[in-house]
């Protein structure tokens, strides 16, 4: 049986929860559901529509809000009654906080940021990238079950995820936990004051990266942008080092874009870049690297010295103005 | 405040890396490495703390021989001692056996706070440090950009990232563990001082013990296959960029 740990937050489903019942239905393999939370028999019955042999509502008060202590408390007994041969997760940051500790408290192998399982001289192996996604591998899981895996956001598409002729099954899977035993104090989520800038509006965005090398280059974008009558945007170490404002990130933890144009110059495409803009229409990347991981989403691509295109494009633009 | 810094040495960002004949790993021999980014954060974050608040600030490492490099790197940056639990298969190993090697170096030590950085340039667990709090008995908190330790120096609160733009504060007693994030505050360099008086501070080196942990084999590691229907725009700068400008605007019509 395959246990897939569900996610919530608020009253609602993390919609990459569906992904990975149906990464886990791939596998063809009985599958329960773990929702856990303080009172969750609403979101249980939500996701009982899918394909699956069961929903376990893990309920108790302590564990609203989410804490590490709390959530791998609960679940270590959840593992044992239920003894499962593989556990997957989403790869949230909240199972990013929580589940290496779990499979650690368990003794257990904890596979993360998945992008496939697939079974290779009958052993299921995982899916990988390793070195910021410039290569991929194939990882056997060692050691007792249940083995844990987690899958990256997007591996797998929500709406392929399989919906069962009748509801599942919710039962209550009753967990004891000791309150004062739980460590983290969480305050209420936040956003930070309102942004300045809403990239999400644009049509057009010149996206920069670590190509640009300083932050005394950063007006050969600039330039770009203004040409292209575009925004200025940026991938997250731009934003780290300074050189651009927060509120110009894409990505996972910036912000969410889908313009017309988007023109990443001197961006490998790591992951938590990509989520952030791969709904653009039209994808343009120049990099000096043609293995970059950005050229997989790009609908056009110049592989080259970013110092030396992006002048010629704005000559270009000027020469057919 | 005493507190350990844990640093992990990894292969230069671009380092043009090639899969090595076993298919298992890469080839890093002839390699230049550098200190993993998110863990240059983690230092600078204990070093603007000891600022704050007075302590010692000590490295750990677990890996070769070859990460004294990043070692002293740290202890030029403004350390002040290093323990290096050191062992060869340290180089590749997963998390877990990272987490061990250094829980077996720090326990005696009793840390008032851990950090770690978020995750690793190379394999990219991000499980190191929730590992090791685990290992240490330590409550922990991920993702972290902002660190305030209460007057009474007895608990913390902490600004954990989430998705999307979104934060949440997060308390708890110390001793604790934190996984920083990149961004957290801005880095400094080592200055020419600092580098000298590096060369008279204490690196410990301790072998790693083995340690009994859960175990993942690359079976193989492989260039992703490319799946894109990426138009590749060929020749010179000049020539590339006017047939660029041309499918915009005659092709995709967003110009
Ligand atoms: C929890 C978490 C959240 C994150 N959130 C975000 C996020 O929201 N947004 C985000 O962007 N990242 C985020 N990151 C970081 C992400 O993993 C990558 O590290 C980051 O996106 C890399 O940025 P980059 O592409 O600019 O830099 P690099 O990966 O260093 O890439 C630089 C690229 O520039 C190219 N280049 C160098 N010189 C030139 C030149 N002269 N001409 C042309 N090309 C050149 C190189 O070939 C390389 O591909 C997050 C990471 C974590 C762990």
């Amino acid at each position: 049986m395959i246990l897939v740990v569900a996610e919530q937050r608020g009253g609602a489903l993390n919609p990459a929860t569906w992904e990975t019942v149906a990464a886990a239905q791939q596998t063809g393999e009985s599958i329960t559901v773990a929702l856990v939370g303080a009172d969750v028999q609403k979101l249980a019955a939500e996701l009982a529509a899918a394909e699956v042999a069961e929903v376990l509502a893990v309920e108790h008060d302590a564990l609203e809000p989410y804490t590490p202590d709390g959530f791998v408390a609960a679940l270590a007994q959840v593992m044992e009654k239920a003894c499962p041969e593989l556990v997957l997760f989403p790869h949230t940051y909240q199972t990013r906080d929580y589940a290496p500790a779990l499979a650690a408290r368990l003794g257990r192998v904890f596979i993360p940021d998945c992008i496939a399982s697939k079974v290779r001289d009958g052993q299921r192996v995982f899916v990988r990238p390793m070195f910021q996604g410039k290569f991929m591998a194939d990882v056997l899981p060692q050691g007792p079950a249940p083995h844990f895996a987690s899958f990256q956001i997007g591996a797998c598409r929500a709406d392929a995820c399989a919906r069962g002729a009748a509801p599942a099954p919710v039962r209550e899977a009753a967990v004891e936990i000791d309150a004062a035993a739980i460590r983290q104090r969480p305050e209420a989520p936040f956003k930070e004051a309102k942004q300045a800038v809403d990239l999400t509006q644009a049509e057009r965005i010149v996206a920069v990266g670590r190509g640009i090398k300083g932050q005394e280059h950063l007006p050969v974008a600039q330039d770009l942008a203004k040409a292209l009558d575009a925004e200025l945007a940026a991938s997250r170490p731009i934003c780290d080092s300074g050189w651009l404002p927060m509120d110009r990130q894409i990505g996972s933890s910036g912000q969410t874009v889908a313009p017309k144009l988007y023109l990443a110059v001197g961006i490998s495409g790591a992951i938590q870049h990509l989520v952030g803009m791969k709904g653009a229409r039209t994808i343009v990347a120049v990099n000096k690297d043609a293995d970059a991981p950005i050229f997989e989403v790009a609908d056009y691509g110049i592989v080259g010295d970013l110092f030396e295109v992006v002048p010629a494009i704005m000559a270009a633009l000027e020469g057919e103005a | 405040m005493k507190i350990a810094v844990c640093i992990k040495q990894v292969v230069t960002r671009d380092w043009p890396l090639r899969v090595a004949e076993s298919a298992t790993w890469v080839r890093d021999d002839d390699a230049s490495f550098e200190m993993n980014e998110p863990d240059a954060y983690a230092l600078e974050e204990a070093l603007r703390l000891k600022e704050l608040l007075g302590g010692e600030v000590v490295v750990c490492s677990a890996g070769p021989a070859r990460v004294s490099q990043v070692i002293r790197e740290a202890l030029a940056r403004g350390a002040d001692r290093a323990i290096h639990v050191e062992g060869e298969a340290l180089a590749a190993a997963e998390a877990d056996a990272v987490a061990a090697a250094l829980a077996g170096a720090m326990e005696g030590e009793s840390f008032d706070l851990v950090l770690t950085g978020l995750q690793s340039d190379d394999q990219g667990f991000g499980q190191t440090g929730v590992v090791l709090a685990e290992r240490l008995g330590l409550p922990h908190a991920t993702i972290i950009m902002e660190v305030d330790v209460a007057d009474d120096g007895g608990s913390l609160r902490v600004k954990r990232e989430l998705e999307s733009g979104w934060f949440q504060w997060v308390s708890m007693p110390l001793p604790a563990l934190l996984t920083i994030q990149s961004g957290i505050n801005q880095l400094r360099y080592a200055t020419l001082r600092g580098i000298m008086a590096a060369k008279r501070k204490e690196i410990l080196t301790v072998p790693a013990q083995s340690a009994e942990t859960a175990g993942q084999r690359i079976l193989e590691l492989y260039v992703p296959e490319k799946s894109s229907a990426t138009r590749f725009i060929d020749g010179s700068a000049p020539e590339a960029a006017r047939e660029l400008v041309r499918l915009l605007r005659e092709e995709a019509r967003v110009l």
